[in-house]
């Protein structure tokens, strides 16, 4: 009746237990807080069912946030093990929890943090950014959202119900083969991501036809804004790169569930070719959450340097370079496998050319501050931060793209340190800026500014202290991943834990800014074009319609008449010059802009939600082997699906 | 091109390592990657100076225009110059493509020639036949076989100084990584196949031995000891592991190769004919080659 | 009035569902290649059981593929029906209740030959399980099975999309909606079909010719 699931599956050691209590008792409390402000009819009809582009992007945020709590819980816990278990002393931390951990870390930074970090904002900006009312298939993006919910949700039960995967985020053969991992663990990883990554791929579908169809008349392609070019690229990555994910994990459940043999050890599997096929994913996977960053970016240094972007081409060939090259440089992540020297080479080589298109954007973006007049507002320190980081993480990157260097450096704890330089430094620190950028326009009112630069100063020195240590220690010999430590590498490891301390107080920082900004939000109301400027500083077209958007999100969809689409509008009207404000200026400018007609909007439905709580079911029918329930999901999705097909009326009007 | 191929490069040239740039420079020994003893790990070493020195040229004026352009056009400072509208400048731009390129172009370079130069496959140098020793990662030991010898080893391994090694690396376990830091760069040890590391000690010592790659439970307590000693004191110390009665049998292997934690090290006087064959095609389903 | 094209639900809507249609084949085309190349690693490791040259029988595959290829047909003339019978190659205007029998029976004879195609796939996957040479006898037959089982589940799908359409035509005859959909089936069959002429030639006439 319920397969592997016995009632052991709940019992566990004492820090483990902590952790389930965490997750029970926080259920409970939401729960509970729910039933107390009688709230479930409006979380039912203003979210569940949301079907709007700037919800579903709010509640990737959300569990966005979430997940970045128990992903920074996990580094701090793997911190103080390695302070405390040096030489004879085994630490707090048994071998195996201190494995499920670095790999639930692994896990949930990327799939639960940074992708929908990124989707929450795709979501909120790329819509505004080109003009349109909503995304191509919104019912298809609510659907991504709880599937992506759903596989974090499966994910964080591991916690309550049996063990996560102790085998490396990226779970490697024949370790995570039945032979060595007989646990649900590995089960776990692969529904939670398979089924989050369905969620991932239909976001992608989705977004590129929201660009390639949905932009407002008069944006060309080269009038998009950098930041929908960057995420163009990213979501032609997600399509090319995340079936390989879903293929490349479904062998290996083969391997588990029917005894196939495509990565064990015996019966002629090859683990390698497991190896080749993940970072086939894995490699774009890195620039899939990179290059909105850099779109980010991109609108954040000319607002706050009050200056046109410099060198738009370059920057969208760039982008596209990055694209193309991001899928011929995977081996780079096992040069030490054994390839000959004529292979490595090569992909070594590809590797640094990725570096050539990066520079160039490296160089726009100083060029943009060069003669501005720059304001340094947070998103701007968030970029200053990410240059400082990023230039170094990118030498240490092409450092290890020589395989003859990359011998002594991998799955040392340089590498550790150079990739969270470019997944902190790089990504995090991208997607905090546009937050912060973009937050006015969602919520309508501003954020303190105060405790986001205390935010921003924790979050870089924090940051040094936490890495800069482990580049030390990985060239000391140190490799990743140990649960106990020679005791020559323990100072280090103490200044790396401050580190990892001072990161969670800019944490703090960032949840007290969030709880101040909220209670003084009547103090600090947007207007629709926030940032200082003459004429307020947007540029681009999100900033023309009101903080928060209407649903509709724009009256009458604008014409666009150049890059810079609201900046235009704006010049219209007679040079924009300092001492001119933005209401007068701006409203004239959006009148100019209007067109009156009827709009069209999607129906809320709960639909969604539904097909991914069956497909939650269905993963976890298959993690513990209790087939009927994993068999009544998939059949009541494919029911649930069918039903909705049938269905008309969908859409309804508003009259303007 | 299989065996004595004779290393050409200046960068492999052990004997840089007499007069070499380190010697006297002692805060860099406690960093095993950037304190070499044999001429693979200086090589490696060297080839990492030199990239970072490449990439400076690019790094340390992006950090200074960074910080220079943050401060001059700060929106304060209202003597600077002000262009809000210069978009493009097609000289620059060229420029800023221009200059990547270049260093790439060098490092590209760089790296073909090293990564020929630095494959581990290729055998090392001169007129000396390498010393071969059979190495098997094992749930969470390392195994090493002498086949000249026919001794065999658990979680130590020596080697005489200034004699060319070549580890032929296979596993009976999850992927694993075999790393000497000191002595040079590391490879994987997989099942079914055979992956060779040439390395030399060009210096007596005992250097830490690992696995780099997480491969279970145990993981952390993978570790090993290489000592280098010269060719007297290796050649008594296997006459002397020789005496030893232990023999590792295939039914002695099977034992040792249970998961367990192993921390003192082992040794075996004499080991089973093709033992190590064995471990390898248990895997491929080949008949297993005879010596 | 002025209705503005990207607001409109007519044309505009059709092409950006279509559209997106396309993106997905080209992903479940990256999908079927990483299952290829599995298939290209593997095919050797055959560990003592039988080859690829062992298990083909030329006829029956051939037979298979001429049902599958018939089957791409008959969807084709089906949509074909579809778009003669409002009188232009645009899908605008004009929809009665007419031939929309000739569309019905155009496809359930197409799922007709679909279900022939699965009963034979299942044929020869029963007659290789009950030889001993199921997916877990060797890596080689892993990737065998999971490459043209995944191709078999899609024709499944594939049928299940078909049935559902059938009912809608039935229901709401045909209509932009319905002949959006059409064009949507039509296209994934097709596509299944181009994915078996590479399994059929790769897997099965190469894999023969090793012999």
């Amino acid at each position: 009746m319920f397969g592997k699931l016995t009632p052991d599956a709940f019992i566990h050691g004492p820090v483990e237990t902590g952790a389930q209590l965490i997750v029970v008792v926080g259920a409970l409390v939401v729960i509970g807080l729910l039933f107390y402000t009688k709230s479930w009819g409006w979380l039912y009809r203003n979210w569940l069912t949301s079907v709007d582009h700037k919800k579903i992007g709010v509640m990737y945020l959300v569990l966005s946030f979430v997940m970045l709590m128990r992903g920074a819980m996990d580094a701090l816990m793997m911190r103080a093990q390695q302070v405390v278990a040096v030489g004879d002393s085994a630490g707090y931390l048994s071998p195996d929890h201190y494995s499920q951990i670095f790999t639930a870390h692994g896990v949930i930074m990327i799939f639960f943090v940074a992708m929908p970090f990124m989707f929450g904002l795709i979501n909120l900006i790329v819509p505004l950014q080109i003009g349109s009312r909503d995304v191509a298939y919104p019912f298809l993006n609510s659907m991504s959202l709880w599937l992506t919910v759903a596989g974090a949700m499966l994910m964080n039960l591991s916690l309550v119900a049996g063990e996560f995967a102790a085998v490396g985020w990226l779970a490697y053969p024949p370790l995570s083969e039945l032979q060595f991992s007989p646990g649900v663990g590995v089960d776990y990883y692969i529904w939670a991501l398979q089924i989050a990554g369905v969620g991932t791929l239909l976001s992608g579908i989705n977004f590129l036809v929201t660009i390639i169809k949905m932009r407002a008349p008069g944006m060309w392609l080269m009038r998009m804004p950098i930041f929908v070019w960057t995420v163009l690229g990213s979501m032609l990555l997600v399509i090319f790169a995340f079936p390989i994910l879903t293929a490349t994990l479904g062998l290996l459940s083969l391997d588990r569930i029917f005894g196939m043999h495509f990565f064990t050890t015996d019966l002629g599997g090859s683990a390698m070719m497991y190896v080749n096929l993940i970072w086939a994913w894995g490699h774009p996977e890195v620039y899939i959450l990179i290059l909105p960053a850099f779109g980010i970016f991109s609108e954040i240094v000319p607002v706050f340097s009050q200056k046109k972007l410099f060198g738009y081409t370059s920057m969208v060939v760039a982008t596209l370079l990055i694209v193309i090259l991001s899928f011929v440089v995977w081996v780079h992540h096992f040069f030490t496998m054994g390839a000959g020297a004529n292979v490595n080479a090569f992909f070594g080589i590809m590797t640094m050319v990725i570096a050539i298109p990066t520079g160039v954007k490296v160089f726009n973006w100083l060029f943009t501050m060069f003669r501005g007049r720059i304001v340094f507002a947070t998103p701007m320190l968030w970029f200053m931060g990410f240059l400082t980081t990023f230039i170094l993480g990118g030498m240490t990157g092409v450092l290890m793209a020589i395989p003859g260097a990359d011998f002594q450096l991998h799955n040392s704890l340089f590498l550790v340190a150079h990739f969270h330089n470019m997944i902190i430094g790089g990504v995090l620190f991208g997607f905090f800026a546009g937050f912060v950028y973009w937050f006015p326009k969602i919520f309508g009112f501003t954020l303190n500014e105060r405790l986001g630069k205390w935010a921003f100063w924790n979050w870089i020195v924090g940051f040094l202290l936490a890495f800069i240590p482990l580049y030390a220690l990985g060239l000391m010999g140190m490799t990743r991943r140990l649960s106990q430590v020679d005791p020559i590498f323990q100072p280090l490891l103490i200044v790396a834990a401050v580190g990892a301390c001072v990161i969670a107080l800019g944490m703090f920082f960032q949840i007290l800014q969030l709880i101040v900004s909220v209670l003084q939000r009547k103090k600090n109301i947007a207007g629709p074009d926030p940032w200082p400027g003459p004429a307020g500083g947007g540029r681009t077209l999100e900033w023309a319609t009101s903080s928060p958007p209407p649903h509709y999100n724009f009256a009458s969809i604008p014409r666009v008449h150049g890059r810079d689409a609201f900046w235009v509008l704006k010049e219209a009207n007679g040079p924009v010059k300092e001492g001119k404000t933005w209401p007068e200026r701006r409203s004239s400018a959006l009148e100019a802009a209007h067109e009156r007609t009827h709009i069209e909007m999607p129906k809320y439905t709960p639909v969604g939600f539904i097909v991914a709580g069956c497909a939650f079911l269905s993963g976890f029918g298959i993690v513990w082997h209790i087939w009927w329930l994993a068999l009544l999901g998939l059949v009541a999705i494919a029911i649930i699906l069918i039903a909705r097909s049938f269905e008309s009326e969908i859409e309804y009007t508003i009259a303007v | 091109m299989h065996s004595h191929c004779t290393v050409s490069s200046s960068i492999l040239d052990g004997s840089t390592l007499e007069h070499g740039i380190i010697k006297g420079v002692d805060f860099l020994s406690v960093f095993a990657v950037l304190d070499p003893k044999g001429a693979i790990a200086l090589a490696e070493r060297g080839l990492m100076f030199h990239a970072v020195l490449f990439m400076l040229i690019v790094a340390v004026p992006v950090y200074i225009l960074l910080f220079f352009f943050a401060w001059r056009y700060r929106t304060g400072n209202t003597k600077a110059a002000y262009a809000p509208h210069w978009e493009h400048s097609k000289m620059e731009e060229l420029i800023w493509w221009a200059i990547p390129f270049e260093i790439i172009l060098i490092l590209g370079a760089l790296t073909w020639t090293s990564t020929h130069d630095l494959d581990p496959r290729k055998t090392l140098n001169v007129n000396v036949a390498p010393l071969v020793i059979e190495v098997v990662a094992l749930d969470w030991k390392w195994l090493f076989l002498y086949p000249e010898e026919n001794i065999a080893t658990v979680n130590y391994v020596r080697v005489p100084r200034d004699k060319p090694v070549r580890f032929d690396i296979t596993a009976d376990a999850p992927m694993n990584s075999f790393w000497i830091p000191e002595l040079g760069g590391q490879i994987y040890a997989m099942t079914g196949m055979i992956t060779s590391l040439n390395l030399i000690a060009n210096e007596v010592g005992e250097f830490a031995g690992k696995s780099a790659n997480y491969s279970g439970e145990g993981f952390a307590q993978m570790k090993f000891t290489a000592q280098a000693t010269s060719q007297e004191n290796f050649d008594a110390w296997v006459a002397e592991v020789k005496t030893s009665s232990s023999t590792l049998s295939w039914s002695e292997y099977e034992m040792l190769a249970e998961p367990s934690v192993t921390k003192e090290p082992l040794y075996y006087g004499s080991v089973e004919p093709n033992l190590y064959n064995m471990i390898v095609t248990k895997f491929t389903g080949l008949p297993v080659p005879s010596h | 009035m002025t209705t503005h094209p990207s607001t409109s639900s007519g044309h505009v809507q059709e092409d950006k569902v279509v559209f997106g249609f396309w993106v997905y084949l080209m992903s479940d085309c990256v999908l079927f290649a990483g299952l290829f190349a599995t298939y290209a690693v593997l095919q050797n490791a055959t560990f003592g059981g039988p080859s690829i040259a062992e298990l083909v029988s030329v006829p029956f595959v051939l037979t298979e593929t001429m049902i599958l290829l018939t089957s791409s047909f008959t969807v084709g003339l089906a949509l074909l029906a579809a778009h003669r019978h409002s009188g232009t190659t645009t899908l605008r205007v004009g929809y009665g209740a007419g031939k929309k029998y000739l569309v019905l029976t155009l496809l359930a004879v197409t799922l007709l030959l679909g279900l022939a195609f699965l009963g034979m796939e299942l044929k020869e996957f029963s007659h290789l399980l009950a030889e001993g040479n199921g997916p877990s006898r060797s890596a080689f037959l892993s990737s065998f099975f999971t490459l043209i089982g995944t191709h078999g589940l899609h024709v499944f799908f594939g049928s299940l999309w078909m049935l559902i359409l059938m009912a809608h035509i039935v229901i709401k005859g045909l209509n932009p909606g319905t002949v959006r959909k059409l064009t949507m089936v039509s296209l994934f069959w097709h596509f299944l079909d181009i994915i078996w002429i590479f399994i059929f030639t790769i897997v099965y006439l190469m894999g023969a010719l090793a012999l």
